[in-house]
């Protein structure tokens, strides 16, 4: 494989052997009550998998998700395109919400079991808080950052108000909204599992907090295996369609 | 004090009445929260007392720990890697798709690897902010302008002395950028490590106040965590916004 | 049908003041200007930087209000919104990054009421008019300036305007597309029987292109010299070679320089 054009494959080649070389040498050092070598964990994900209480779990997970997800995005962009167009409010919030973004948000979830109790809710809400400002930053500046010059053509051509929002700042604005979804994904992810640890009794979380309590190496290693092959595979998918909209511009 | 300043302090104010009025009328009953008057009453008497003050020096030692290392770590990383387009091509996936892992899956093997002392917890919160510095520093080492390193060169420094004196003081905007995202995640990785398993310390301690319907010791203590990295936030970006203001950016 | 002998275009006493805002002062931008252009002319406006040639585009086009005097399009007052007929290309590059060429092109046509299949046919035409046939499908990304500018030039065409604004569009062009570009706008300007009006700081653009050029003063901006090329009809960049050329430069230039010094002299607004 030579070549510009294989590059890319051949760096995520080494990379994914060097990663799974250190992880045997860290086996090595380690010994097995820390942790198992890739092949033993390889073995017992794929068992697992096949387990039903796994799709159980993996199912409450996805929902999870899924629904922290649509919040996270729905408020975040609403927001984000409010700021952005509206001069005063925007220069007034954004710092705002930068102090905001900051803060360790870890430190409001007994604020959150207090307010929603443990379960669903709970966890939603978690993954919802850690995507919501990054996506509404981003799409601040999406929008605050499309060129003059292409509203003026716009106004030269006879749009109006909501055709210009929709034909010309929405397309103009979307790659940098993009990359905003895309960290609002990962850190939505994040921010569910973390809240599945704390605050239920079901998912792909409370899968591993288990492990963590019952000290079960194995499990532990094989549920953290599957979300990082999950959470790299999708930033990975969501990192190429950024590279795609940013050409364009 | 200007218009946009004026605006600030009033949705604040508007939004912290807002929160003491549903406290005060029962909306948001005592079990969940304290109205903001008490919060604030119960913060200066856990400070005045000094009944947590071991607490709170922990967690702020060891996350200040964890942050220096992560400076430390990640610049020299950065500045290194900078110079080694192959090596950093083939992290760079890694990077991008590192903040969608859940680090703290890790936590058990590294207190079985380094004990049950304060290494685990700091080791987390480097190991979160590590990678948000190493990204930043690039970028901004990215940006430095050609022509710079090439001034260097014909004044005869070496690698270090270029480092320390042309690129670095260049790319320190977005170094900084990256010491407030650090910031936040050396809090985090101390924090949530100490709500997961810990004999002390803030996370510790919150976590205890919690299980025992103790909103006395809880509610304070989360607020004392969200100002002092609002402030440390705030106070990186007025350095930073001064660095950009002095190029005239 | 404009009424023969009215001035195509037509400004009486205009001027632009910009209120003062945020610690600014007033900007008396430009005025007062009388300015007639005559249908079917190539006007050309040159001046130092900064002395409101584009301001005075942009009220001829509609794209701003007067703060006095009227402006006339075709015998009917210009009030603040883009009159029909009227094509503008800017300096920067306003090609929709997100849009094929082709695409680009046909915007122009959005308020147009065709058929689909003729303005299908439209945007054909125009695309090979401007030597863009082969590049229909290809996206402004991959087109070097010149070809984007050229996109723009075919998103004003394609409506067919009767008065064409040219707002500096080659200036971020070298110099040798641009004096290429300026003969693609005479062939153009020929073809399609518009009336031009072009703003460039580049004199001997202005002197190889025009019938009228027009130098405007320092700020506030008012027209200090109308010279007559009296050049025939069918040009092209060639007429640098003319006898004439040079002393029409010469001219524009003798005008030009005493304004440009007063513009240089004033002082740097602070940031």
């Amino acid at each position: 494989m030579t070549g510009e054009k294989w590059r890319p494959a051949r760096n995520a080649a080494v990379l994914i052997a060097a990663l799974l070389l250190f992880w045997q040498l860290l086996y090595a050092f380690a010994g097995e009550a820390a942790i198992k070598p890739p092949l033993a964990t390889f073995r017992y994900t794929a068992t697992l998998i096949t387990t039903d209480a796994f799709w159980v779990h993996l199912s409450e997970s996805m929902r999870a998700f899924a629904a922290a997800l649509a919040i996270a995005v729905a408020a975040g962009l609403t927001i984000g395109f409010w700021l952005g167009f509206h001069k005063l409010s925007g220069e007034v919030c954004e710092p705002m919400l930068v102090a905001l973004y900051s803060i360790p948000k870890i430190t409001l979830y007994p604020i959150l079991l207090l307010a929603f109790g443990l379960g669903m809710p709970a966890k939603i809400a978690f993954g919802a808080i850690h995507g919501i400002i990054p996506v509404a930053l981003f799409t601040i500046n999406a929008v605050r950052n499309v060129r003059p010059i292409l509203i003026k053509t716009g106004r030269v051509h006879g749009l109006g108000a909501t055709e210009m929002a929709r034909i010309i700042l929405f397309p103009a604005a979307l790659p940098e909204i993009f990359t905003g979804l895309r960290v609002g994904f990962s850190l939505t992810l994040i921010g569910t599992l973390l809240g599945e640890m704390f605050a239920a009794q079901r998912g792909l979380g409370y899968l591993l907090m288990t492990a963590i309590g019952l000290h079960n190496v194995d499990l532990i290693m094989a549920v953290t295996l599957l979300l990082f092959v999950f959470a790299a595979a999708a930033s990975g998918t969501l990192l190429a369609v950024d590279r795609r909209l940013h050409a364009r511009t | 004090m200007t218009r946009v300043t004026v605006y600030r302090v009033l949705v604040i104010a508007a939004a912290v009445l807002l929160l003491e009025g549903l406290c005060l009328a029962g909306i948001i009953d005592r079990l969940t929260m304290p109205p903001p008057h008490r919060i604030l009453r119960d913060l200066a008497v856990i400070l005045a007392s000094g009944s947590q003050n071991a607490a709170i020096v922990k967690t702020l030692t060891n996350a200040s720990i964890a942050l220096a290392l992560a400076l430390v770590a990640g610049i020299t990383s950065a500045v290194v890697l900078h110079g080694y387009r192959p090596v950093r091509e083939t992290l760079e996936p890694l990077f991008a798709t590192y903040y969608a892992v859940p680090i703290f899956a890790f936590y058990p093997l590294l207190i079985v690897i380094m004990g049950l002392g304060d290494a685990p917890q700091i080791a987390i919160g480097f190991m979160l902010g590590v990678v948000a510095v190493i990204v930043n520093t690039l970028n901004g080492l990215d940006r430095v302008p050609r022509v710079l390193r090439k001034s260097a060169r014909i004044g005869r420094l070496n690698a270090i002395e270029t480092a320390l004196i042309v690129t670095l003081p260049h790319a320190a905007p977005y170094v900084l950028t990256g010491a407030k995202l650090a910031v936040a995640y050396s809090f985090i990785g101390v924090i949530g490590a100490e709500f997961i398993m810990s004999r002390g310390g803030m996370g510790y301690e919150i976590s205890f106040a919690y299980t025992n319907f103790d909103n006395a010791t809880m509610y304070p203590l989360i607020l004392l965590i969200l100002l002092v990295s609002i402030a440390l936030n705030a106070a990186l970006s007025r350095w930073e916004k001064a660095l950009l203001k002095r190029r005239g950016q | 049908m404009l009424q023969a002998g009215l001035p195509h275009v037509s400004l009486h006493a205009v001027t632009k003041v910009f209120p003062a805002a945020n610690g600014a002062e007033t900007v008396h931008a430009l005025g007062p200007i009388d300015l007639d252009l005559y249908q079917g002319e190539f006007f050309a406006v040159v001046g130092p930087s900064g002395c409101g040639k584009s301001t005075l585009l942009e009220l001829i086009a509609g794209l701003a209000p007067t703060t006095s005097g009227s402006v006339d399009f075709e015998g009917r007052r210009i009030a603040a919104e883009i009159p029909d007929g009227i094509g503008v290309v800017f300096q920067e590059d306003a090609c929709f990054p997100w849009l094929s060429v082709e695409a680009n092109v046909a915007f122009g046509l959005r308020k147009v009421a065709l058929a689909a299949a003729e303005k299908r046919k439209r945007v054909r035409d125009v695309l090979d008019l401007m030597g863009l046939g082969d590049r229909a499908r290809a996206y402004p990304a991959q087109l070097s300036g010149g070809m984007r500018q050229r996109v723009c030039i075919a998103r004003t065409l394609v409506r067919q305007p009767r008065l064409i604004l040219l707002d500096e569009p080659f200036g971020a062009l070298d110099q040798q597309t641009r004096l290429l570009m300026g003969e693609e706008v005479l062939r153009l300007w020929r073809q399609t029987g518009a009336t031009v009006f072009l703003i460039t700081h580049a004199l001997d653009e202005a002197a190889m292109l025009a019938d009228r050029i027009a130098v405007m003063s320092a700020r506030p901006g008012r027209l200090i010299d109308v010279i007559e090329t009296k050049w025939p009809r069918e040009r092209d960049s060639r007429i640098v070679e003319h006898a004439g050329f040079g002393a029409i430069t010469a001219r524009l230039w003798k005008s030009l320089r005493e304004e440009s010094l007063k513009t240089l002299r004033r002082p740097v607004a602070p940031a």
